[in-house]
């Protein structure tokens, strides 16, 4: 007996198409996927477009215009089961820095024509607009995770992406911590694991790709940067990089923007 | 394969510097896997050696958050505390495959998780570590139920121990009854001694293992002096201790006092990155993760460590028991000095000091405990 195979789509929204290409990146795992799905929709890598309903949606970028508010409603309708891939499907991503400051100032000094652009004062995240089933975080996604998220998806059971810190990671590789041995500003103890401990393996401090991890205390991890020397300016940048919407980063970045300006 | 000390009169002999390369390879030519403290990205970690790859002449400043290398202005091969590795690391392994499926047709064959002992020998295990395998033998085989990758590496490890010649800055196994002097579990205990004249090891002879694995080394037996000496090295050692517990019933000490303002204290720091757990060398908790290939043939389990400052360790139908940090930190703190007697009949801690270096923001389990009890004395 030959059941349907799942349908599965991905998205484009504001991105740079990095997270859309891992997936084609995969490929020792490209042609089971295949096997595995039938790949209705996925403008990176084929043209024919189907109609109809799409049993798994995968949402790369994120939201930054008014027609991009309209077409994710659209591909919320059309999707049983939604997952957004991505710091900018979960976050914002880096353009999410516009929600920082006068989306119209920019404009009028990027544009010779700003009256033709139509855009949003933010960048926000698919699940501020629509309901996502799951978020699969990094800047890029992990490309293993994916494929796991998309096994997970088809064997009914739970991903294995967990939302742990980098730290744990970083521990079971055992890694010499660069925090502790070399003073290296680390974002690895409030970031989501996810990327493997990338850089720390590579004896640099973690930049946070993968967003804040599970109740992150950020405040106190700024405090130990400030007494390694990092003042409030740097604290504010570490913040606002791909994930600088993402609220525990927003507000952290935000609090050391206002000390600042306070000087 | 290390048994309790007879009560036979101790066998003491003197190595040299050559004795101990030859001791290494002695364990090599028996087909073992010499592991011991090496230098490696700014820290001694434990790898695996051929020969006297040892740290020579270095040291490690250690304080909350911190550690450092430094030159000694010796020659000493274990003039230096614990690193950010642990034992653990090689005996309760920290990711392996439980098992692994597959389907064929309508069949499905499961092969359990291979398990393949590594004839472990273990080079310049100290006594807090000692102390911290004997704590990890009874969790994990010294109950009903045995895991077995953890009893397949464990038995036959040959330990050489080291008594320590230098206590690190958050060192306080003398609080907690663990070192610095190596006392059982052994199959051959060290203690450098290094002067004007000469740069030797004192041997002590822990298990027929031990015995036979020294008589074919170089040796002369030890002299009055030499054990002198070895003696004066630990003692300088207890006596340099660079934490202590408060001297009183820890135990009976936090368990009064699970609502202390002082836990909301600490939580406004701890991160619940998990560090402390993942260096500690008794946490012992894992858990498991499923995995399922695209095609749906083949599926497998693995386990990994775990914490108890992740959500999801505590987690159950409807979120997790622990989600505040507080909850998180007291589970760990009230865990590694209270409630491990209940479960196991000793304590959770060996005084090492590891949760103090690699905590990422220096919290301290001794300045924690010294807080709670110098409030009651207030
Ligand atoms: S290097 Fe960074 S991620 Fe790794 S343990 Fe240290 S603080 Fe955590
Ligand atoms: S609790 Fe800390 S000091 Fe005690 S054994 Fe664990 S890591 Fe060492
Ligand atoms: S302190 Fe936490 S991680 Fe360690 S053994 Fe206890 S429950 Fe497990
Ligand atoms: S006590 Fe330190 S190492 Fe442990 S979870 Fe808290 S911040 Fe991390």
């Amino acid at each position: 007996m030959e059941t349907r195979k799942p349908r599965l789509a991905v998205w484009k929204f504001a991105s740079c198409d990095g997270c859309q290409l891992s997936l084609l990146d995969c490929e020792d795992e490209l042609l089971a996927i295949a096997g595995a799905v039938q790949i209705a929709y996925f403008p990176e890598a084929t043209r024919g477009e189907v109609r109809g309903v799409y049993d798994l949606s995968l949402v790369e970028g994120s939201i930054t215009t008014p027609h991009d508010v309209e077409r994710i409603h659209e591909v919320r309708r059309r999707s049983k089961t939604l997952v957004s891939i991505g710091a900018c499907a979960t976050a914002g991503g880096i353009q999410a820095l516009r929600n920082f400051a006068d989306v119209r100032e920019y404009m009028s000094l990027v544009y010779a024509h700003p009256e033709y652009i139509r855009t949003l004062e933010t960048s926000t995240a698919i699940s501020e607009n629509v309901h996502v089933d799951f978020e699969l975080r990094g800047c890029p996604i992990n490309k293993s995770q994916l494929i796991d998220v998309v096994s997970a998806f088809l064997a009914g059971r739970r991903p294995n992406t967990p939302t742990h810190s980098v730290c744990i990671q970083c521990k079971l590789k055992g890694n010499v911590c660069v925090m502790v041995a070399k003073a290296t500003p680390c974002l690895g103890p409030v970031t989501h694991e996810g990327c493997g401990a990338l850089c720390p393996s590579y004896d640099r401090g973690c930049y946070g790709c993968f967003g804040p991890k599970e109740t992150p205390n950020a405040p106190s991890l700024s405090g130990w940067f400030a007494s390694m020397g990092m003042d409030s300016k740097a604290l504010q940048r570490i913040y606002r990089t791909f994930n600088a919407h993402a609220e525990p980063f927003r507000k952290e970045s935000e609090r050391h923007d206002a000390q600042d300006r306070k000087g | 394969m290390p048994q309790a000390s007879s009560s036979a009169a101790p066998e003491r002999y003197m190595i040299s510097v050559d004795g101990l390369r030859l001791l290494i390879e002695a364990l090599r030519a028996r087909g073992r896997r010499v592991v011991a403290p090496v230098v490696a990205d700014g820290a001694i970690i434990y790898d695996d050696i051929d020969s006297l790859e040892l740290p020579r002449g270095v040291t490690d400043e250690q304080e909350a958050g911190r550690y450092k290398l430094a030159q000694r202005g010796d020659d000493a091969y274990f003039g230096y505390a614990v690193g950010p590795h642990s034992w653990k690391k090689f005996l309760h392994k920290p990711a392996l495959r439980l098992w692994r499926a597959e389907r064929k047709g309508d069949e499905v064959t499961v092969e359990a998780g291979r398990i393949e002992p590594q004839n472990y020998a273990f080079l310049g295990v100290r006594a807090c570590e000692l102390k911290a395998i004997a704590i990890q033998d009874r969790v994990l085989m010294g109950g009903d139920y045995v895991d077995p990758h953890y009893k397949a590496q464990r038995d036959g490890a040959f330990i050489v121990a080291v008594n320590c010649g230098k206590a690190g800055g958050t060192c306080f196994c003398v609080s907690m009854e663990a070192g610095p002097k190596v006392t059982q579990g052994f199959d051959l205990a060290l203690t450098e001694l290094i002067s004007q004249a000469a740069h030797e090891f004192l041997v002590e002879v822990g298990s027929p293992a031990g015995a036979e694995l020294l008589a074919e080394l170089p040796r002369r037996p030890a002299t009055r002096e030499d054990t002198g000496a070895a003696q004066a090295v630990v003692e300088h050692t207890a006596a340099s201790m660079g934490r202590h517990m408060p001297q009183e019933d820890v135990p009976a000490l936090l368990m009064r006092n699970l609502q202390h303002p002082r836990w909301q204290e600490v939580a406004q720091r701890c991160l619940s990155c998990a560090n402390c757990t993942m260096v500690c060398p008794t946490c012992f908790c894992t858990t498991v993760e499923d995995h399922n290939d695209l095609a749906g043939v083949e599926s497998s389990r693995t386990r990994r460590w775990d914490s108890c400052f992740t959500m999801d360790y505590s987690y159950i139908h409807g979120g997790s028991v622990r989600p505040t940090v507080l909850s998180r930190y007291r589970q760990w703190m009230t865990h590694k000095l209270a409630t491990w007697h209940e479960q196991f009949g000793t304590y959770g801690c060996v005084g090492c000091g590891r949760c103090i270096t690699w905590c990422p923001v220096g919290i301290d389990i001794t300045e924690e405990t010294q807080a709670i009890a110098a409030s009651e004395k207030a």
